[in-house]
Order: structure tokens, then C-alpha cells, then sequence
């Protein structure tokens, strides 16, 4: 690869939209309608050299794919391109933003859409007339950036989401991300009286952080985690909402007699049990239960609140209190099936109001609750809940302008950016407040409730982001999913949930964090 | 007459052996030195880590797992598409009774109709096969438990997907849907250039159409079939195998890793794991797999050739 600038704007774009999609979508197709006939025809004239080598291609064809575009966006480039001047730190300027320079901001186009993004970036451009910005967004967010990073030529801004999500612990313990300590010790917008951290939800900045100081995420939503419900329908079943495990399999059975399921979940994807589960796991043995199993501990898992929950859970299923067929639905399919009324409680993220909103009754009353626990002996009170940041936002280590990216995402959390993106999308915001004035959704508002119900007992389990293949596949699908598809028992789930921590804990390959 | 005859041919054949080298000779070479790396994909920096790569890729369960997966695949799903094609090629073509005044061998009664449907998933792409699929297999409002309701089976409603006993062969059963039209067009094809005397002769001779199939139509359709095999076998070791599985039994390849196969696990350590070297490694292993799996079918198939 050459270093004139040219090439570097051009290849890595070209690699990034046509090979990764080549091996999913094109390259399957390809072969199925062209080279079958190719040895079809040839083959009754017999196994020729002819078609000896006409079936090598085609073996070439199909074997070549997974390789080859591993290869294709491997690094082949020189260094990135040269780095923007800083421009001169000034009142309206605290980041030192070169108003000259090219800003460019890539976004995950998922839930959420793009236009809170747009709103943001015409800001910036109102601040920087000058300035060039080039926005985009996609869903394939490591298909068209991977090879960007290996060019160390990467965009200045991006919202690393969504299922093409570039690993997060690879990405720093290879020094690509930018540390984001500046703009947090930079001005508010709205106040420059005020620094941009404290301006934040409780447990943002230290999300963004993986070993040590600097922050490396800058998590722009902000996700309420519990057990989701009509309000409507609890009450119709006059009943309030469980605070005990024993209120909970009352609730279930009642519900039962008159043909609703207690409870469904994501049967294909079990790591949404976790999103009401690891809370009620912290409420009932104490918030050291969970960094334990967050920093990976030996026999972390079979502390005795772990089991208590697990069983508590794993009772829903023997008593039927589970959707029937749950198992087999996906998470789309299972909030269709709670929503329309089959199943009483789902767990699930504050996006679900969003993302179910077409199949939601508009008398639904959704609401949402922190776990229930298991009686009044639990180390934490009613109320615990998981809350946390969503939508990661980094800015690249080699990225041209780095200040042009802090100074967006400044732009972004401030009041009236973080007002727009509620209205919008339905959920809220890493910047503190920015809900009064606006009318909330059923669900939003009752996330706000469930918030200030919980006060300082907001639970942070970070297996999520530090260990994906472990919390997804491993505990997920292999142990939650299977004990509660009644296939392994609680005591069998814990061991081998242990074992895969045990494994991942020793696996070198893998970076290893711990709760500061 | 002979003059210039080498010149001439490697004149043809620099271009197209070197756009080969390049884009598929190349790439291999590229791949295997990568899984001697620990290149994560997500950086331009990497090592030289020697043979760790392999050493875990021996200690890797789940690696494993869908090794033998992906053999199940190669080996089931040929035999099964191609032997149920056979048979309906050979009904749509030979199978049919003897009319009077019509043609000494015809297909049965409506066969070109047939023909039409039976190529018809070939017109949808994969994705789409497998999403229709998802939803047929939904437990609760999926067509097939619908089904088996609706005909008083109402206590039978399997997981499907859901079960890992039951989703790697759920996930078989979509292949050979999808892909078995393919070959009975291919095999129709085969049939119809064969002589049409040597039909009549065996019938003349009585033979059944069970002897007519074996002496005469699969004898000399043999090279079709074999060519048939091998590329049933790569689109079940590759591609394919990838496509249902990543969009069927989404996650991580099916519960309790009932469905993941080489090519979905090659995938998702290089584009969810930032583990790109090992993800070669992983290719590694698959092209072995695959070049065996060929040379195999080639060795087992071979036969004398029939002139006709």
C-alpha cells in the first residue's frame, strides 16, 4: 500500500463494503447459481482435466471466502495520515478544536435511528462553519471499520453498537482508543461553570473506564434494566407488583388460572434472563457478590445467594409459570407474545418500549420493575436495579482530529441535544436530568420512578461488556438457557457456569479487567 | 502444424493462472502465515506466536464441537439431497408408465409442472429460506406447531430450534429443501442425454424400474452425480452451513452449541472476539477438512468410464 493520501481515503472503504458482505450475503449465492452448472455441464464428458480443474476452482470458490477476506483487510497499510493541528483553546473552544479541520463521525443505525445524531452534528457545524463534517451511519459497524482500524486510518467519532460491535477489551488493550479524560474535564456546554463529568449519571465515567484511569468509553444512553409488565394487566389480576419471591409464584399462579404465562423471556437469546437476574443475585447477597463474579474469582458462582436466585428462577419453569414454547422464540417473538398479552413479565432493557412499540397496545401502560428479592432477610432493599450506560461511544487513538470528535460528543450531552434524543428515541440520556419539560412515555417514566426508587442501589455488572463470548454464549445459552428450558438443574447450571469462568479466567488470549 | 503450440498455450493460461494465484493462491499463503500471528483484526500491530494458535485450536471444546458438526453436515446432508433428487429426477423423466402412442420413456403424469416447483427454492436466496424457516419452527406461533395442533397433536409441540436435540437436524432439513431442486434439474439434464434405445431395450427385455434405474440411469449419470457429491459436500462444509445456522438458530449457534459449524465459528472469533489469527487457524482446519473431504468422494467415486 502507498502513502499518498489517495489510497488511504479509498482502499480500506473499498475493502470494508465488499468482502466482509461478500462472505455473508454475495459469495453463497454466487456459487449456488453459477458454478454448479459450470461442473454440471462439463461432467458427463468425464473427469477431464478439464473439469479437475474446473472443480478446484470451485472448491477454491467456496474454501477461499472465509480466508481470503480475513486476508484481504489484514494490515497491508503503512502508518495512519497526519494528524490534525489543535486549534487554540479559547471559552468556546475548551478542547482546542482546529475549526479547519475535517470532523468525521460514524454511527450505528440501530434502534435509536440517526436523526438525534444529525441534530448534534448540525450543531457542530454552526460552532465550526469552517470545518468540513462527513457523517454516516451504519449497522455494519466492523465490517466497514475493522479495516479502517488496521489502515490506522479510522474516523474521529464512533457509536461502536450493535450486534457488529468491534470488541471493546481488544480495542484497548491494543491502544487504539483515544483517552476522553479531556472532555470530561472540559466545560459543560450548557455551563461553563460546570465540567462535562459532572454533569453525568452516576456510574457513566467509570463504565468508560476498563483498567486504571483513563476513560475509553463514553456510554451516550442510558438503559434501565428489570422486569418489564402491563400495568393494565397486573391490575386486572388485582395484584401489585411482587417485592418477594414467595408474592412472585403467587402472582404466577393466579395469573395461570386464567391462561396467562407468568413469565417469557428471549428463549434464543438466555443472556436477557441476566437483566433482572444479576440484580436480584446483588439484592440478595450484596453488590460483592457480583464484582466477585465480574473480577472472575474462583467459586464466585457458588456463593449462596447465586443459588437461592437460580432456584428461584428454575421454580417459574417447574411450576409452568414459563410461556410454553419459550424456548425456541427469539427475542422479538417473545415481547410480541408478552405483549399481546400471553405472558405477565419479560426481562429486558429500557429499549424495549422502542423497539416493541409497533406491537405495544396503546393501553398497555408498560411499566417496569426492579427485581424482586427473595424475602426480607436480602442484603439490599427493594428497588435495587440495574442501570447503565448504552450506545458506546469512542474516539480512535489514531483518529485525524480527535478534538473534533470530544467537542461532538460535548455537543451531544448537553440539555437540549439530550432533551432531543428522549423525545425522540424514548430513552434517556447520560447527561443528568433533561426530563422536565417533556412529556415521558409510560415506560420512560417509569424507569425515571424505578431510578429515583433506587436512590445509590444501582448495580453495574459488567460481564457484558468485559467478557462477551462468557456472558453470551457460556452462561447464557449454555447454562441460564438450558436451565430454564428445565434441561439442566440450578446446581448443574452453577458448576458449569463456574467452569466456563474458571476457563475464561485462565484463557491468555482473553484481556482480564477487575472492579476498581 | 505444431509450431509455436507451447507458446500458445502459455500465452492463454498467464492470465488466468495468475489472476489465480492472486486471488485464491495468495490469500492461503496470506491466511496461513496470519494464523502463526496474534493478529487481532482490530489492529495493525501483531506477533509472531509460533504454534500457539494450533495448541489451543487441540484444547478447544468448542472447536470441537463444530468440527463434528460440520462432518455431520458433509456427510448426511449429500447423501440425502442427492439420493432423494435421483429419485424424483428419475420419476420426472423415466418413471412414468407407458402410455399408448406416447413416447417409449416418459416421466409420470404432470411432470414438467413438477420440475418448475421443485427448482423453485432456488430462486430464493438462502437468507431468505432460512428467515421463512425461523418462523416455521417458531414454537409458539410457528407453522408446524400450528400444524400438528390443528390435527389433534396438541401435546406434541416440540422446541424445534429451541432443542438441542432436535435443531442441527432442523437446520439439515432447511439444505435439503433448499438445495435439492438443484440437482434433480441437474440430474433431469443427465437423464435426457442419455440414448433413449438403451431404455428400450431393457424394457423390451422386461427390466423393472427398479433394475432401469440401477443398470441403465445411474451408471451412466455416475460422473454427474459424483461432481454432485463433492459440491453438495463444500456448500454443507461452507457457505451454506454458515448462512441457516448464523440467521436460524442465531446467538451462538444453536442451545448448548448444537449448531455451530467451523465456518459460523471462524466468523464469529474474527468479528466478535477480535481474534482474527485464531480465526485463520480456525480456516485452517476447514480447508484441510474440505480438501480431504474431496479427494475422499473423487477416490471413492472413481470408475470405469461408459461410453454411449
Amino acid at each position: 500500500m502507498g502513502s499518498t493520501s489517495g489510497e488511504h481515503t479509498t482502499t480500506p472503504e473499498g475493502i470494508g463494503t465488499t468482502s466482509p458482505e461478500g462472505v455473508g450475503t454475495t459469495s453463497p449465492e454466487g456459487v449456488g447459481t453459477t458454478s454448479p452448472e459450470g461442473v454440471g455441464t462439463t461432467s458427463p464428458e468425464g473427469v477431464g482435466r478439464r473439469s479437475l480443474i474446473k472443480r478446484s476452482v470451485a472448491l477454491g470458490l467456496v474454501s477461499v471466502p472465509t480466508m481470503s477476506f480475513l486476508s484481504a483487510c489484514a494490515s497491508s497499510g503503512g502508518g495512519g495520515q497526519e494528524k490534525a493541528k489543535a486549534g487554540k483553546k479559547t471559552k468556546q473552544n475548551p478542547l482546542g478544536v482546529n475549526d479547519t479541520a475535517q470532523m468525521e463521525f460514524v454511527l450505528f443505525d440501530g434502534g435509536f435511528g440517526k436523526e438525534y445524531a444529525q441534530d448534534a452534528v448540525k450543531i457542530y457545524q454552526k460552532d465550526f462553519p469552517k470545518a468540513k463534517v462527513k457523517f454516516s451511519a451504519t449497522q455494519k459497524i466492523q465490517s466497514t471499520l475493522q479495516p479502517r482500524f488496521n489502515q490506522g486510518n479510522p474516523p474521529d467519532l464512533i457509536d461502536n453498537s450493535g450486534a457488529e460491535q468491534m470488541d471493546m477489551g481488544v480495542l484497548v488493550s491494543r491502544n487504539q482508543l483515544a483517552d476522553l479524560t479531556p472532555l470530561l474535564d472540559a466545560p459543560s456546554y450548557d455551563d461553563p461553570s460546570k465540567k462535562v463529568r459532572d454533569t453525568l449519571r452516576p456510574g457513566i465515567v467509570e463504565m468508560g473506564q476498563f483498567d486504571g484511569n483513563p476513560v475509553w468509553i463514553m456510554y451516550y444512553a442510558y438503559t434501565v434494566y428489570g422486569v418489564w409488565y402491563s400495568q393494565k394487566l397486573l391490575d386486572s389480576l388485582d395484584e401489585k407488583y411482587p417485592e418477594t419471591w414467595d408474592e412472585m409464584l403467587k402472582v404466577c399462579e393466579k395469573a395461570k388460572k386464567k391462561g396467562i404465562a407468568g413469565w417469557t423471556y428471549a428463549g434464543k437469546y438466555p443472556y436477557y434472563l441476566p437483566f433482572s437476574l444479576y440484580p436480584m443475585i446483588g439484592k440478595v447477597g450484596g453488590r460483592e457478590v457480583l464484582d466477585a463474579i465480574d473480577n472472575l474469582e474462583p467459586n464466585a458462582w457458588k456463593h449462596p445467594a447465586v443459588k437461592a436466585c437460580f432456584e428461584a428462577y428454575y421454580e417459574l419453569y417447574k411450576k409452568g409459570y414459563v410461556l410454553k414454547g419459550t424456548p425456541g422464540l427469539d427475542h422479538i417473538q417473545s415481547q410480541t407474545a408478552w405483549a399481546q398479552g400471553k405472558a405477565l413479565f419479560i426481562p429486558n432493557g429500557s429499549w424495549v418500549e422502542n423497539e416493541s412499540a409497533n406491537v405495544i397496545p396503546a393501553d398497555f401502560d408498560l411499566a417496569v420493575s426492579a427485581p424482586s428479592g427473595i424475602d426480607s432477610s436480602d442484603k439490599m432493599p427493594f428497588g435495587t436495579i440495574w442501570a447503565s450506560g448504552g450506545e458506546p461511544f469512542i474516539v480512535p487513538a489514531k483518529a485525524q482530529n480527535p478534538q473534533g470528535g470530544m467537542e461532538q460528543l460535548r455537543i451531544m450531552l448537553s440539555e437540549a441535544s439530550s432533551k432531543n434524543f428522549t423525545t425522540k428515541v424514548k430513552s434517556l440520556t447520560a447527561f443528568n436530568g433533561g426530563t422536565t419539560g417533556i412529556s415521558l412515555t409510560p415506560g420512560l417514566k417509569s424507569g425515571v420512578a424505578a431510578l429515583e426508587k433506587a436512590g445509590s442501589n444501582v448495580l453495574n455488572p459488567r460481564l457484558q461488556d468485559w467478557y462477551v463470548q462468557l456472558e453470551k454464549e457460556k452462561i447464557g445459552v449454555s447454562g441460564l438457557g438450558e436451565m430454564m428450558a428445565g434441561r439442566i438443574t440450578p446446581a448443574e447450571a452453577i458448576k458449569r457456569i463456574q467452569g466456563f469462568a474458571d476457563e475464561t479466567a485462565k484463557d491468555t488470549s482473553i484481556k482480564h479487567y477487575k472492579h476498581q | 502444424m505444431h509450431h509455436g503450440k507451447y507458446r500458445f498455450i502459455v500465452g492463454f493460461l498467464t492470465v488466468p493462472l495468475g489472476l489465480y494465484a492472486l486471488f485464491v493462491v495468495w490469500p492461503f499463503i496470506q491466511s496461513i502465515y496470519y494464523s502463526f500471528t496474534d493478529w487481532s483484526g482490530l489492529s495493525p500491530e501483531f506477533k509472531m506466536v509460533g504454534f500457539d494458535n494450533y495448541t489451543r485450536l487441540v484444547h478447544d471444546d468448542i472447536f470441537w464441537k463444530s468440527l463434528w458438526h460440520s462432518l455431520l453436515f458433509a456427510l448426511v446432508l449429500p447423501p440425502v439431497t442427492i439420493g432423494l433428487a435421483l429419485f424424483l429426477a428419475f420419476m420426472i423423466n423415466v418413471g412414468g408408465r407407458r402410455r399408448k402412442g406416447g413416447p417409449v420413456i416418459s416421466g409420470v403424469r404432470g411432470s414438467s409442472f413438477y420440475k418448475i416447483v421443485y427448482f423453485f427454492p432456488q430462486v430464493l436466496s438462502i437468507a431468505i429460506v432460512a428467515l421463512l424457516f425461523a418462523f416455521a419452527y417458531n414454537p409458539d406461533s410457528g407453522a408446524i406447531n400450528s400444524l400438528l395442533r390443528g390435527v389433534g397433536l396438541g401435546s406434541v409441540q416440540p422446541l424445534w430450534l429451541g432443542d438441542p436435540g432436535l435443531a442441527l437436524w432442523c437446520v439439515m432439513a432447511v439444505l435439503v429443501w433448499s438445495t435439492v431442486g438443484f440437482f434433480v434439474v441437474l440430474f433431469s439434464a443427465g437423464m435426457a442425454s442419455i440414448p433413449a434405445d438403451l431404455y428400450e431395450a431393457a424394457l423390451l427385455d422386461g427390466a423393472s424400474r427398479a433394475t432401469t434405474f440401477f443398470r441403465i440411469t445411474l451408471p451412466l449419470l455416475w460422473d454427474t452425480v459424483q461432481s454432485g457429491w463433492v459440491y453438495m459436500g463444500i456448500l454443507a462444509l461452507g457457505a451454506e452451513s454458515f448462512a441457516v445456522v448464523q440467521i436460524m438458530t442465531t446467538g451462538p449457534g444453536g442451545p448448548d452449541y448444537s449448531t455451530t459449524v467451523m465456518v459460523l465459528y471462524v466468523y464469529q472469533k474474527a468479528f466478535r472476539d477480535g481474534q482474527a489469527a485464531y480465526a485463520t487457524t480456525i480456516g485452517v482446519a476447514l480447508l484441510v477438512v474440505t480438501l480431504l473431504f474431496a479427494a475422499v468422494v473423487m477416490r471413492l467415486g472413481r470408475r470405469e468410464r461408459l461410453e454411449y
